[in-house]
């Protein structure tokens, strides 16, 4: 399972890398959100990979009965605070396509 | 004031003492403004009666309050309260109340009431006084703050509050851009000023150990002593100088006057101003007394004093001359602090107080003057008394008073103000230099004193005036009456009127050794009447032989030099453009595309070094690789590939492919035991897809060419995926090592072990986020809601490019076709998804319920308010798709900004009520109630800051995606302007 996923997250990544060195706005941000999936997953994984352990506590007192949840938590608002970034990303992308009237990132049309 | 109190019996006065509950008069002091200007746009909204009656109410109760504490703190006493703030780092929130903090409190509550009653009738009725008032309460609040902070990193606090409350208040006419730009400066000399100050009172609590300011206080000798006094000193002063507008800072000041008068007088003369002044004199019994305190701050108070009223004497504007003789005063009493006697610190209380008594008056009466004409330009004023006379008379009594006239309070405070500088004899040439000076300002506050009055009310009658002048409303010129009224008390019975208050704030500064000082109309015929004399007749001369000459000048002659405006804008504009331009020039490159690569390689390159030497291989487990995970992820990755190809030329399909990829991270998450993760995934998956769906019509379009890519091109592919490949290598490599290198024994342990005893959930990931890190869930949410008013913020002033405004072609239909659906007819669209939308509108109610059912159980299952409220923001969604934006806002009532509002603020009022009930900030309780029918119910107070959170995040994201629908809305029938201004976006 560890290699599976270790090779998922550098896939996401690289995929996101290559996507966030592209000239046009529209794949910088899915690029991003490539990225975060990414990230999110490694904060993930540095709790442990745990397939069937039990995630909300129950009668056992063993804490290693447990997933651990501190990465939960912490990749939990991860996700909700990407998605704020996101948006905020799309619009200033909308804002600088409107002004600039092209969708490179410089905002000036001519490299490919 | 407290008079009153004296005057009873001493038993009596014992007793009250005794029974006071002092500590809570000034906690009420500190949150009853607060607590107002929150609540006076719910309460006071369109109902300018009710909004004047919270304002002035505030400010009376606050004053009535104060007054309570004076038998306290008359005889030098100190009242302290505390409540616990950050024990572990010996930080307690401790409110202190002694005589020079009670003077505050009086000025900034009583001026504050007059100010009310005043600003009701001075602002325009086009303007709501609800933002106003609002604004001016929260300023009372901090102010008050300040006065009554009994700790040093407290009283930073209020003091860059104060900071913010006087921006917002400058540019409270925001649509001139004088305010905004006076605002902007404003805020940025004194918020640097109050870092410095910051920095300054880190190193007083490093030498002291304490941020206590009693402890400080009786740590003068160490300071001193400490080779960190200089660098503590002049942090501080830097902070006390830029607050009182001293030069070379002062230049912040005359440019405030964009503020509506009301706000001229309050904060800019009487009270926020003075909080350096206030920090000079806290910090008098420990700082003052040494050769750096001497040559800084009466060198600096000494200037200052000179070239305002020089300035003052040389402006048209009656507002900036009022501007001007603040900044001289200001000057005057910082270098009463300065010369380091102790008759110094008394004087400069005492002028404290008169300057705000006769300087907030004559601003009110400057405001009724512009109020009743239209203009404050003297050039255009004149004869006034005959249209007003009862203005006029007060306007001359404080007039009066601020040239030094016998009678009045400024005379008295300018008698012993003299007797101190006759007094200094350092042995140096300072001493005559501030005899001198002295003189000289006097006399010019005569001249600009007369300029003002004589110019504006005396003379021939003028009919040139914008508009007809007659006496403004009665209740306008009540405040400024009491003001006036107040300098003739205190100018004629000094020892009456104002001797206990300042007896009492003077101990507090200077300890029971008081200075002998005699506070009486006349002394005799001593050294100080004298020069009171001499200044007097020589700023009569100067106003009869230089009046026509003023007049003719634009600006004052001989201290262009001074004019510290331009250097501010110097540094400022070197800092915004000459260093970024710097910064490129060290870059290789201004194009984004460059210095994006060259980030990321960074980040590889420390991620790499951040792993040297790699650890020793361990065991390695995990090889058995589940197929079917496997084979998930081959999904995963093709789609996240797919999307990274097709990104380009077609958007749509690369934005499934990334949704796509977005699954298999959901499904990831189910698989390894994190149900949590895997629903809000879920959910944030389907709205972050919604959302960019929106955005895509706004793009241009895009059109795979067919020619052979340029070699440039071709050389920018290869290196951008060699990069991306050895980063996507790395951080594989990386994962796999830290799976495999896992801390037996984490922070985690802990939280597994107390979630259901310590915060009784056995859900521990939403334990943790409500319960045991709620403070970063709080900054979460503010976070999102921060991002969520800015997405509307930019929406706000968004201009689509001109070729994507025209309605998108329907589905189906091929150009050259005839098109039904061009001019979007509504009922069209319905009929295309009737039976859709009829389905939707069934299933939305039973996604909000499984919201609220989520949330619910949040804290035993997986859930809670984060998934909740973006559930019910797909419930919103699925409606707008359904049936429409029209439709739906026209049956529901969609305000997500105010969601967000409501939210945070629960979410703070569920922590601060742990600190009422004597617990730490945002402290949860739980436990169980019996009740009679019902048996055992459970109850948790995090279930109320989960709810907090539930809002802020459902409020958040429907705004940003409600904006973002309604901007196609707004353009189904573009308006002539709404092309127009395309039009100019597109230019």
């Amino acid at each position: 399972m560890e290699a599976v996923l270790a090779i998922a997250i550098g896939a996401l990544a690289g995929s996101g890398v290559w996507l966030l060195l592209r000239p046009r706005t529209f794949q910088v941000i899915i690029g991003l959100t490539l990225i975060s999936y990414a990230v999110n997953l490694f904060i993930f994984a540095v709790g442990g990979v745990r397939v069937g352990a039990d995630p909300v506590l129950g009668a056992a007192t063993d804490p290693s009965r447990y997933a651990d949840p501190l990465p939960q938590a912490l990749v939990l608002t991860a996700i909700v605070i990407g998605f704020a970034t996101t948006a905020l990303f799309l619009v200033v992308l909308l804002t600088s396509r409107g002004f600039a009237g092209n969708d490179h990132v410089d905002g000036e049309d001519g490299t490919p | 004031m407290g008079i009153a109190a004296s005057a009873a019996g001493p038993e009596a006065l014992a007793w009250i003492v005794r029974m006071m509950p002092y500590g809570w008069i000034s906690t009420a002091i500190l949150l009853l403004p607060f607590t107002v200007a929150l609540a006076t746009p719910l309460i006071g909204r369109g109902n300018r009666r009710r909004t004047t009656w919270l304002m002035t109410g505030t400010a009376g109760v606050c004053l009535v309050l104060a007054t309570l504490l004076f038998p306290a703190i008359a005889d030098g006493e100190v009242l302290r309260q505390t409540f616990a703030w950050a024990p572990g780092l010996g930080l307690e929130f401790t409110l202190r109340v002694d005589g020079l903090t009670w003077l505050f409190l009086i000025l900034v509550s009583g001026i504050g009431l007059l100010v009310g009653i005043y600003a009701t009738y001075y602002m325009p009725p086009e303007y709501p006084l609800v933002r106003f008032f609002s604004l001016l309460l929260g300023f009372m609040g901090a102010m008050l703050g300040i006065v009554l902070s009994g700790n040093v990193i407290q009283l930073v606090f209020f003091w860059e509050l104060t900071s913010l409350f006087s921006f917002l208040l400058i540019g409270y006419w925001h649509h001139g851009k004088s305010a905004r730009d006076a605002a902007r400066t404003a805020l940025i000399v004194t918020v640097t000023g109050g870092l410095c100050l910051l920095a300054g009172v880190l190193v007083l609590a490093h030498i002291t150990g304490s941020y206590d300011v009693d402890a400080i206080l009786a740590a003068g000798g160490r300071i001193r002593a400490s080779p960190l006094y200089l660098p503590a000193l002049v942090l501080i002063l830097l902070g006390a100088f830029t607050k009182s507008a001293q030069v070379p800072f002062h230049f912040w000041l005359p440019q405030a006057m964009s503020a509506p008068t009301p706000v001229s007088a309050y904060l800019h003369s009487a009270t926020m101003v003075k909080a350096g002044v206030f920090l000079l004199l806290r910090f008098w019994p420990v700082l003052a007394g040494t050769e750096p305190w001497f040559w800084i701050v009466g060198g600096v108070g000494l200037a200052t004093m000179l070239v305002g009223a020089w300035a003052a004497t040389f402006q048209h504007d009656m507002k900036a001359i009022l501007a001007y003789s603040t900044i001289s005063h200001l000057g005057l009493i910082t270098m009463l602090a300065g010369l380091g006697s102790t008759l110094g610190v008394v004087a400069a209380i005492f002028h404290t107080v008169n300057h705000a008594t006769f300087k907030a008056s004559m601003f009110m009466a400057v405001g009724a003057v512009d109020h009743e004409t239209g203009t404050r330009d003297l050039r255009r004023l004149g004869g006034l008394r005959h249209v007003m006379p009862i203005t006029a008379t007060l306007a001359v009594i404080a007039g009066a008073a601020m040239a030094g006239v016998p009678l009045l309070n400024g005379f008295l405070s300018k008698e012993m103000f003299f007797a101190v500088a006759l007094g200094a004899n350092h042995g140096l040439v300072l001493d005559t230099l501030t005899v001198l000076v002295a003189v000289a300002a006097a006399a010019l506050g005569v001249t600009y004193s007369l300029r003002l009055v004589g110019g504006a009310f005396f003379g021939p009658l003028r009919h040139d005036y914008p508009r007809e002048p007659h006496e403004p409303p009665r209740w306008m010129r009540f405040p400024i009456g009491i003001l006036a009224l107040a300098c003739l008390a205190v100018g004629i019975f000094p020892a009456w009127v104002v001797g206990p208050l300042l007896r009492a704030a003077a101990l507090s500064v200077l300890g029971p050794q008081l200075p002998p000082y005699n506070l009486a109309l006349w002394h005799g015929l001593t050294m100080p009447m004298l020069m009171s004399v001499i200044a007097f007749v020589a700023g009569c001369v100067l106003y009869v032989l230089g009046r026509r000459r003023i007049a003719a000048r634009d600006d004052a002659p001989l201290i262009g030099w001074t004019s510290a405006l331009h250097g501010f804008e110097r540094v400022l504009a070197f800092l915004t453009t000459t260093l970024p331009d710097l910064q490129q020039r060290v870059f290789p490159s201004r194009k984004l595309q460059v210095q994006l690569l060259l980030v990321v390689l960074l980040a590889g390159v420390f991620g790499f070094l951040a792993v040297q030497p790699p650890p020793a291989p361990v065991a390695m487990h995990g090889m058995h690789v589940d197929p079917a995970f496997a084979l998930l992820w081959l999904l995963g990755i093709a789609c996240a590939i797919g999307a990274a190809t097709q990104a380009k030329f077609q958007r749509m399909a690369a934005l499934i492919l990334t949704a796509g990829t977005g699954l298999v991270v959901c499904i990831t998450f189910v698989w390894l035991s994190a149900p949590d993760l895997a629903v809000t995934q879920l959910v944030v998956e389907s709205i972050t897809t919604v959302l960019l769906l929106l955005g895509l019509r706004w793009l241009p379009k895009r059109i795979r060419e067919l020619a052979p890519l340029s070699p440039v091109a071709r050389y920018h592919r290869v290196r951008d995926a060699v990069v991306a490949i050895g980063i996507g290598v790395g951080l594989a490599s990386l994962a796999y090592a830290v799976m495999n290198h896992l801390v037996a024994d984490s922070a985690s342990r802990f939280y597994l072990e107390q979630a259901l005893p310590g915060g009784g959930g056995r859900n521990v990931v939403n334990v943790i986020l409500v319960d045991f890190r709620a403070m970063d869930t709080l900054g979460e949410i503010t976070v999102l809601s921060v991002v969520a008013l800015t997405v509307f913020a930019l929406l706000w002033r968004f201009r689509p490019a001109a070729e994507s405004i025209g309605a998108p072609r329907a589905r189906g239909s091929t150009p050259g076709q005839a098109e039904p659906h061009t001019d979007r007819d509504p009922r069209a669209w319905a009929d295309q998804l009737a039976i859709p939308g009829f389905l939707i509108l069934l299933i939305a109610p039973v996604i909000a319920l499984f919201a609220l059912h989520l949330f619910l159980r949040g804290h035993d299952l997986p859930g809670g308010g984060f998934v909740a409220g973006i559930s019910v923001t797909m419930t919103l969604i699925v409606l707008y798709m359904a049936a429409g934006a029209r439709w739906v806002e026209a049956r529901l009532k969609v305000a997500p900004a105010r969601w967000i509002g409501a939210g945070l603020l629960l979410a703070i009022a569920s922590g601060l009520a742990a600190v009422v009930l004597g617990d730490p900030f945002l402290t949860a309780y739980h436990g169980h109630w019996t009740l009679p029918v019902l048996g055992d119910v459970p109850y948790n107070s995090a279930l109320l800051f989960d709810f907090g959170v539930f809002a802020v995040v459902s409020g958040a994201s429907a705004l940003m995606l409600v904006v973002l629908a309604h901007q196609s809305l707004r353009r189904v029938v573009p308006a002539p302007d709404a092309v127009r201004d395309a039009g100019e976006a597109e230019s």
